[in-house]
C-alpha cells in the first residue's frame, strides 16, 4: 500500500507512530527522511529497517522552529524532494487531576501544535508551488472535545485539527492532500503506565491505517474507524451533561 | 538491499555523510528564498520537480545566479524553452537559470543572413523576425518554442539533417560564459575544442550569452511537399535513400501499430524550397501572417480543444485504430500528391494541435529516440518494433530521419537513420517500459548507434559510455574541469547517467 510514494518526510519518527510509519514505508521502497530529538533512537530505526528503502535521519527538536525553514530544505535537497509530510511528533506529559503547570503546557502547545504549525507551513507551501503531496497531521480523539483529564493536550489536539482543516482549505484547490489523523489510544511510549485505556491498537495496526487513509486522500481518518461514530456520540452530548461524566 | 543511514544534525553542528556530493564543493548549505520555488516538469510531464527559478536579463544577472547557488551550496542547471522530453533541463531542489528572458536579437544582417541572438530567443522569434528578408533558420525543431540556447546546448537537428547537419553546422560563433565568470568566445577557429563540445555539450560547460548563426537564404513562404506511402521498413529506407540526393527535407510516419509483413509501413513526406522565381508572389507567402499557424481545424474546430478530444483514443485499440485510418487514408488520399505548404505548417508538427502532449496525462510519456548507422538501420528498427510488440507496449507515435554524420564532440547523429517513438507512461506499464527501453538500449549499442539528451529518459552511465567512447568523455571532463571547477552546472541527466 505505501510503495507509491517514493520519498516521505516524516517529523517525530524516532518512536511510537512515527517510528512505525517509517519502518512500513522505508520497507514498502520508499526513502523516508526520519526527523527527531534522539539520535540514538533514530539510528537503532533505521538499523531495524530491512527492504529497499532508505532511511536519512535529521536530529532536530521541533521546538526549535527557525530550524525548520533551512532544515527541510536540506532534507528536499537530499532527497531530490519529497510526495509525503507526516508530522507525528507529540507529548502528552502526565497531568494530575488537581494540577496546573504551566510548564507542561507550554510543552504541550510547542510540540503538538506550534512545531506542527511550523513544519506544514513550509510543507505546505512546496506542495503548493509543485500542484500535488499529501500532509498527514497526526493529531487525535483527544482533541474532539475538552476533557478534564488533559486540558492542554486536548486543546492542542483541537488546534491542530483547525488548523488541518484550514491549511487543507488553503491548499486542497492546488491539488494538495491534508489528513487529519485521529487516532485513540495506541500502545507507544506516550501511554505507557496509562490505565484503563480503551481499544488499544498496536503502532504496526495503527500506521498501517493511517498510510491506507493518506492514500485515499480522506479529510479526517479515525484509527481505529470505530472511534468514529464513538467520538460522533461523545461530540454529542450537551455540555451539562459531559461536565458531570469522569470522562 | 538494506535499509541505510544517513544521520545529519540540524543547525550548525550538522555532519552530512551522504557519499554523493551533489551541491557545489566549496560552499556549505544554506536555505534560498523561498518566494523562487518553483514547480519545473521535464516536457514529456514523465518527471515534475521543484527548484529554485531565476530568470535574469542580463550577463551580470547570470554572474549573480552562478554565485547565489554557490554561495548556498546548490547547482545550476540552464534551462531554455524546457522542450526536453526527459530530465536534460531539471535541477531538482537546485537552481534552475530559465534563460528565456534574455530573448534579444542582437544584430541581423538581411544581406547575408547573419543573425545574432542572445539564448533565449526562440525559433518563433527568429523566423519571425527574418522571413520577410527572404531567409529562414538552417535547421528547425518541430516545434518552434525551442530557444537557440537549448537548441545550440542539445545541438537539435530537423528533417533535414541529412543535407544540413544539426544546428551547430550553422553556428558561426558563440559566446561562452563559464561559472567562473570568463567570457570564451568560440568559433571553428577560435577555441575550436570548446566549440564543438558546447554544442552539444548539455549545459555543462557554460551557459552561452551570444550566439551567431547563418541562416538559410529562401524565395518563398511555401515548401514543395511530396507525400508517399510505404508498405515496410525497408521500402521506407528505399525510398529514403533514394530521395536524399534531390529533396531538402525528408520525414517519416511509421505506424507502429503494424505488424507481420506491414511492419515499419509508413508515410514519407519530402519537402523542397522554391527556387528564385518559382513563387510568383513571394513577398507575401514571406509574410508573418501568412506563416501563421491555423488556430481552428475546418475553419471552426478549436485546435485547443482537441487533445481532449484524442484522450479518448489514448490507450492501445484507440491508437491502433488512428495509426490505421491515417495510413489507410493517406495511402489512398494523399499518395503521390503535391502540394505546396508554408514553412511552418511544414516544419513545427508538434505545434499544430496544441497541448497535445495532454493526451497523455497524468503519467506522462518518454520518447526513445535512437540513432543507427545505415546498414543496421532496418534490422535494428524491426527488432525494435518487434520488442515493443512482444511487451506489449507499442508507441503511439513513430517518427524516422535520415541523419549525417557531425563533428560534435557528444554528437548524437550518426550516418544513418533515427526513429523516435512515443510511449506512454501508466501505472501498468512503468516498470516494463523501462525494461523495454533497457533492452532496446541494448541492441541499438549493438548496432552503433546513438542517443539524444534532449529525448533521453532512460539511459545510464554504462550506455552512455558505450556509445559516446571513454576518450571522448574524458576529453570533455577535463574541459568540464577547466570551464567549470566548482562543478556549479549540472541537471538531473547529468546526475542519472554520469553521477555528476
Amino acid at each position: 500500500m505505501a510503495s507509491s510514494w517514493k520519498r516521505a518526510l516524516i517529523i517525530g519518527a524516532s518512536s511510537g507512530i512515527g517510528a512505525e510509519l517509517a519502518r512500513q514505508l522505508a520497507q514498502s521502497g520508499c526513502e523516508v527522511a526520519a526527523v527527531a530529538r534522539r539520535s540514538e533512537e533514530l539510528e537503532k530505526l533505521a538499523a531495524s529497517v530491512s527492504g529497499s528503502g532508505k532511511i536519512r535521519s535529521y536530529v532536530h527538536d521541533v521546538c526549535n522552529t527557525e530550524e525548520i525553514p533551512e532544515l527541510i530544505q536540506q532534507i528536499a535537497f537530499d532527497m531530490g524532494g519529497f510526495e509525503l509530510f507526516i508530522y507525528s511528533a507529540g507529548v502528552m506529559p502526565r497531568i494530575e487531576a488537581d494540577e496546573y503547570c504551566f510548564e507542561k503546557d507550554r510543552q504541550n502547545i510547542e510540540v503538538n501544535l506550534l512545531g506542527a504549525i511550523a513544519w506544514i507551513n513550509e510543507a505546505a507551501q512546496r506542495f503548493e508551488r509543485a500542484g500535488s503531496g499529501t500532509i498527514v497531521g497526526i493529531s487525535s480523539v483527544a482533541g474532539d472535545r475538552g476533557r478534564k483529564g488533559m486540558p492542554v493536550y486536548g486543546a492542542s489536539k483541537a488546534a491542530l485539527n483547525a488548523f488541518l482543516e484550514s491549511i487543507r482549505n488553503r491548499v486542497g484547490r492546488a491539488g494538495v492532500a491534508v489528513v487529519t489523523v485521529k487516532p485513540g489510544p495506541v500502545d507507544t511510549p506516550m501511554t505507557k503506565g496509562m490505565d484503563k485505556l480503551p481499544m488499544v491498537i498496536s503502532p504496526a495496526a495503527a500506521a498501517a491505517q493511517i498510510l491506507s487513509a493518506a492514500h485515499r486522500g480522506v479529510h479526517t481518518a479515525y484509527i481505529p474507524g470505530k472511534w468514529r461514530p464513538i467520538m460522533w456520540v461523545i461530540r454529542s452530548i450537551p455540555s451539562f451533561i459531559f461536565k458531570k461524566l469522569n470522562v | 538491499m538494506s535499509a541505510e543511514s544517513t544521520l545529519v544534525q540540524s543547525k550548525t553542528s550538522r555532519t552530512h555523510n551522504d557519499p554523493e556530493p551533489k551541491g557545489g564543493s566549496t560552499s556549505s548549505f544554506h536555505a534560498l528564498p523561498l518566494d523562487h520555488l518553483e514547480r519545473v516538469d521535464s516536457w514529456g510531464m514523465n518527471k515534475t520537480t521543484l527548484a529554485y527559478v531565476y530568470r535574469p536579463a542580463t550577463v551580470d544577472g547570470i554572474l549573480d545566479v552562478f554565485k547565489t547557488a554557490k554561495d548556498h551550496g546548490r547547482t545550476v542547471g540552464l534551462r531554455g524553452g524546457g522542450r526536453s522530453y526527459g530530465d536534460a533541463s531539471l535541477s531538482a531542489e537546485n537552481v534552475t537559470l530559465d534563460l528565456t528572458r534574455m530573448n534579444r536579437i542582437l544584430a541581423w544582417n538581411p544581406e547575408t543572413g547573419i543573425v545574432k541572438v542572445e539564448p533565449g530567443v526562440t525559433l518563433r522569434q527568429l523566423w519571425q523576425y527574418c522571413i520577410e528578408d527572404g531567409w529562414w533558420p538552417p535547421v528547425v525543431s518541430g516545434t518552434m518554442f525551442v530557444t537557440l540556447g537549448g537548441a545550440a546546448a542539445m545541438n537539435f537537428h530537423g528533417k533535414n539533417n541529412f543535407k544540413m547537419g544539426p544546428i551547430g553546422d550553422h553556428i558561426t560563433e558563440f559566446e561562452l560564459l563559464t561559472p567562473a565568470g570568463l567570457r570564451r568566445v568560440c568559433s571553428r577557429s577560435q577555441n575550436p575544442k570548446l566549440f564543438h563540445a558546447a554544442i552539444g555539450g548539455f549545459g555543462m560547460l557554460g551557459c552561452f550569452i551570444t550566439i551567431t548563426l547563418q541562416m538559410k537564404k529562401v524565395y518563398s513562404g511555401n515548401l514543395s511537399v511530396y507525400a508517399l506511402s510505404t508498405r515496410s521498413m525497408a521500402e521506407t529506407i528505399c525510398e529514403f535513400e533514394s530521395r536524399m540526393d534531390s529533396a531538402d527535407y525528408l520525414v517519416g510516419w511509421i505506424d507502429c501499430f503494424a505488424s507481420g509483413r506491414a511492419l515499419g509501413r509508413g508515410l514519407i513526406h519530402q519537402a523542397n524550397y522554391l527556387s528564385e522565381g518559382q513563387d510568383p508572389r513571394p513577398a507575401q507567402t514571406l509574410r508573418v501572417v501568412n506563416q501563421e499557424l491555423p488556430e481552428t481545424i475546418f475553419g471552426i474546430i478549436p485546435k485547443s480543444i482537441m487533445w481532449r478530444c484524442m484522450k479518448p483514443l489514448a490507450n492501445n485499440p484507440g491508437m491502433k485504430l488512428l495509426n490505421w485510418a491515417k495510413y489507410t487514408s493517406s495511402a489512398i488520399l494523399g499518395n503521390h500528391k503535391r502540394i505546396l505548404q508554408s514553412h511552418t505548417a511544414f516544419a513545427f508538427l508538434l505545434d499544430y494541435v496544441p497541448d497535445w502532449k495532454f493526451v497523455y496525462k497524468p503519467n506522462g510519456l518518454i520518447q526513445y529516440q535512437s540513432f543507427i548507422p545505415a546498414d543496421n538501420a532496418e534490422a535494428c528498427f524491426t527488432r525494435q518494433l518487434e520488442l515493443c510488440h512482444e511487451a506489449k507496449i507499442i508507441p503511439f507515435l513513430g517518427v524516422f530521419k535520415r541523419h549525417k554524420k557531425d563533428n560534435f564532440s557528444l554528437t548524437h547523429s550518426v550516418d544513418g537513420y533515427s526513429f523516435a517513438l512515443d510511449f506512454p507512461i501508466t501505472d501498468r506499464n512503468r516498470v516494463n517500459l523501462w525494461k523495454l527501453a533497457e533492452r532496446l538500449n541494448e541492441i541499438v549499442l549493438e548496432s552503433g548507434g546513438r542517443f539524444y539528451f534532449a529525448k533521453d529518459s532512460t539511459l545510464n552511465k554504462d550506455t552512455a559510455e558505450a556509445y559516446l567512447g571513454k576518450e571522448v568523455l574524458e576529453e570533455f571532463w577535463t574541459l568540464k574541469q577547466q570551464c567549470d571547477p566548482d562543478g556549479i552546472l549540472k541537471t538531473d541527466l547529468a546526475h542519472r547517467i554520469f553521477g555528476l
